[in-house]
């Protein structure tokens, strides 16, 4: 699946298209096919994001969205080395799954 | 240190009233992101993984205590708790937010700080010695004349828009202890036969996905004439460094396709010129400017006896306590590399405490070292004690300066948009093998250093053991280096082989390490051994 | 500062002519510098980023205008070409042309830019406030803008 991330231009942080708008969460990446870089364009113009980009993502066995390259599960989770800055901080297999 | 007139508030001012401005019509839509980046980032604001990064400048790492609990301050208020000391002696912010970016530019304008340059393609901090004003072996304190070069540098108009960053080093002794030579542009102050103040002038050293170490350019260049030398530098590189690929851009490049002497007779040639502009500062600034550097007022007739019956603070004393020029006093080094910490990471509790002791216990003084640790530069010998306890509290005691756990890593693929790998976890795995006290001290004096992509942040190419990180097919991967050094011996580091995952990684270091141990002559240093006898014995040793 | 000198009519609020002279400009386009020496009634020289603006030096009695391109706003080249035309003796006109930011005009005034002709229109507000916004320069640059240290120490300015 292709889904699209980038930062909250405002506050910097790292959100996903959702289908209408854009969340904190990669749980709620929606595949958008081929219609990433035109949503991009519409977004970007609007500030609603910044620095964005189309990534590939698969659905793991337990159905989450997992994105495709280590870097941008980083960036759905937050700093390994720091599990309480994440946005898990109480979820011990996070780390995992970045990994 | 250097204290602010109104002329260097209104500049600061100044900066942050710009940075409002292009902040607002940014966040307004007026400015595309290709626009805005350049102008955030000559104020230090990088985007990163997980939000917008600044990047504090701290003046060849010097600080006071007032600064540094705004710091703590700002680390409490605006992001998370926490700062990030950096291989330029800068200090990182991980979590800011772009609208509140000014606010913060306007609250370090107010204890005399800003970001002004310290990323981009601009002239960034210039760094110096550490140890300056503190250790026996300087010329002179070299801080005024980088001080000096920071208000020359600011906001040069002629470089507003350089081919790519540009780094700037003093030093003022014969040991290099602030790698001066991995600099675009470095200076050995020095005096000539007739007792005249000059430099030893080191042009186009860099590391990068290109390492390339300065070359003497000079062997004296009148102190009163380094501006115009800079200028003709920066102008020479301006002109002709290539446009067109932003790996080829830095000034090494240009020194290394024109040749030294080329280039060397180009920057004479423009120096000969810029010279007659008469746009050198004078020696009336330069003596207003060392005022603020003269020595504080040290008490004579103090103890040299420092009470050793502590075993654990006389393991401290002897690996963090470097000498002071003055009697009584000492160097006291603080550790920013607990094992299984994140090197260079200082919480604002952490902060609090150590702009305590620098006010208390150094003269109001503290320095960032481009090791990602702090000193305090000006400790009496019998205050030491005190200092320790202070510092055992506060989870700052760690006695492993130079050692083999006290690793630079630049923060990699867990926060840098930049990163292929993650270099914090290598880095908390190579200190938790090599934990064991006894050992770091029977291996000595060892500096890893790990970067996490080419762009060599965490200087692995100067680590007497270095480590990048690469993705090889979209997985973590490790290339070992051996034999680098920033000091005045500099060397760049050799690759050994094949690259390792995170766990071997590991125990290539670890068989590195006792291979130097089996073969090390009495007094030799791992780098030592390294020189003599090359790479051909520790490559068999690492990969069997 | 400076205030810009004969404005082309246009949207109000925003500029793609700014001119900080009060003489006539020179009307004739301006033509490559490789045609400007094989050509010796022309007055109007264009200098794209990579052109050396030495090779001008021994002929600027003749130049009315300089134009100095940036084809994109990253490349710094252009600052150090009007650099070296003002250090030259050359009092004509400077034109910076192409890829010009509201956020650069100021330094290029420093520089000794005398007029701009962005590609992109410039908000007149917006550049009113660049340019007045720093009280004052820690350096000489090709304007006469009097240094931070020779304001420290006003015994040492030249008669």
């Amino acid at each position: 699946m292709k889904i699209i991330t980038g930062n909250d231009l405002k506050t910097g942080a790292v959100i996903w298209w959702d289908g209408r708008g854009w969340s904190i969460h990669v749980e709620d990446a929606a595949d958008v096919g081929d219609g990433g870089e035109q949503i991009l364009a519409v977004e970007d113009a609007a500030c609603r994001v910044n620095g964005g980009y189309v990534i590939d993502a698969e659905r793991g066995a337990d159905g989450k969205v997992r994105p495709a390259h280590i870097k941008d599960r980083i960036r759905a989770l937050g700093p390994t080395v720091r599990p309480d800055l994440t946005l898990k901080p109480a979820d011990p297999d996070a780390g995992s799954w970045v990994i | 240190m250097y204290k602010y007139d109104h002329y260097d508030q209104a500049m600061v001012d100044a900066r942050v009233a710009d940075f409002r401005d292009q902040t607002r019509r940014r966040i307004a839509g007026l400015m595309t992101d290709d626009q805005f980046k350049p102008l955030r980032l000559k104020n230090g604001l990088y985007l990163q993984l997980h939000a917008y990064m600044l990047r504090v400048a701290i003046p060849y790492g010097t600080l006071n205590s007032r600064q540094m609990r705004k710091l703590a301050h700002i680390a409490r208020t605006y992001d998370r708790g926490y700062g990030h000391f950096t291989t330029r002696q800068n200090i990182q912010y991980n979590w800011i937010k772009l609208e509140q970016a000014p606010d913060i530019l306007a609250e370090l304008a107010t204890v005399e700080m800003h970001a002004i340059q310290t990323s981009g393609e601009s002239i960034r901090n210039v760094s110096a010695d550490h140890y300056a004003g503190a250790a026996a072996d300087e010329v002179i304190d070299p801080r005024p004349w980088a001080e000096m070069l920071r208000q020359m540098t600011t906001f040069m108009p002629e470089f507003s828009y350089l081919p790519r960053k540009f780094k700037i080093c003093v030093i003022a002794s014969d040991e290099d202890r602030a790698a001066m030579r991995w600099h675009d542009f470095g200076l050995r102050i020095v005096r000539n036969g007739a007792g005249e103040i000059g430099f030893e002038v080191y042009p186009g050293g860099g590391m990068g996905r290109t390492p390339f170490i300065a070359y003497k350019a000079r062997d004296f260049l009148p102190a009163n004439q380094i501006f115009s030398y800079l200028q003709a530098v920066l102008r020479v590189w301006n002109r002709h460094a290539r446009r067109d690929n932003i790996h080829k851009q830095r000034m090494k490049i240009l020194v290394h396709e024109l040749g030294e002497e080329e280039f060397t007779r180009q920057v004479e040639e423009t120096f000969q010129h810029v010279l007659t502009l008469g746009s050198d500062f004078p020696q009336a600034e330069y003596d207003r400017i060392a005022a603020y550097f003269e020595p504080p007022a040290f008490e004579t007739g103090l103890s040299e006896e420092i009470d050793r019956s502590d075993p654990d603070f006389a393991v401290w004393v002897d690996q963090q306590v470097a000498e002071h020029k003055a009697p009584g006093y000492a160097i006291a080094n603080v550790s920013l590399k607990p094992v299984g910490g994140i090197a260079g990471d200082i919480s604002a509790e952490q902060m609090e405490v150590v702009a305590d002791l620098a006010e208390r216990y150094s003269f109001d003084e503290l320095r960032a070292s481009h090791a990602q640790n702090l000193v305090l530069p000006h400790v009496r010998k019998q205050d030491l004690y005190a200092v320790w306890q202070a510092l055992v509290d506060a989870g700052l005691a760690n006695a492993n300066l130079d050692l083999v756990t006290d690793i630079i890593a630049c923060p990699g693929l867990d926060y840098c948009s930049l990163a292929n790998a993650r270099s914090i976890p290598v880095a908390q795995r190579i200190a938790e093998r090599f934990e064991d006290e006894a050992r770091q001290k029977d291996i000595g004096e060892l500096k890893i250093k790990i970067s996490g992509c080419i762009n060599a942040c965490g200087h692995h190419h100067a680590g007497h053991i270095g480590i990048l990180g690469v993705d090889r097919k979209g997985t973590e991967n490790y290339q070992l280096l051996l034999g680098g050094s920033g000091d005045e011996n500099t060397t760049q580091a050799k690759i050994t082989g094949p690259g390792f995952d995170e766990a071997g990684i590991v125990d290539a270091v670890e068989r590195a390490v006792e291979h130097y141990r089996v073969i090390r002559e009495p007094g030799e240093r791992f780098l030592d051994t390294y020189r003599r006898v090359g790479m051909d014995g520790f490559k068999e040793a690492i990969y069997g | 500062m400076a205030e810009s000198g004969n404005p082309t009519p246009q949207a109000a609020g925003e500029a793609n002519y700014l001119r900080f002279r009060e003489d006539i400009p020179a009307d004739e386009p301006a033509v490559s510098l490789d045609a400007f020496f094989e050509q010796p009634n022309a007055v109007s020289v264009r200098i794209e980023a990579g052109d050396d603006p030495e090779r001008l030096i021994p002929h600027l009695a003749r130049v009315r205008l300089v134009e100095v391109d940036f084809p994109k706003f990253r490349d710094g080249r252009g600052f150090s070409t009007a650099r070296i035309l003002r250090e030259a003796g050359y009092t004509g006109e400077i034109k910076a042309t192409g890829d010009v930011l509201v956020d650069l005009v100021y330094f290029m005034r420093r520089c000794g830019f005398d007029s701009f002709a962005p590609d992109v229109a410039i908000d007149r507000d917006v550049l009113e406030g660049a340019l007045n916004r720093y009280p004052y320069v820690y350096q000489h640059a090709a304007d006469d803008a009097v240094p931070i240290w020779q304001l420290r120490h006003p015994e040492l300015a030249n008669g």
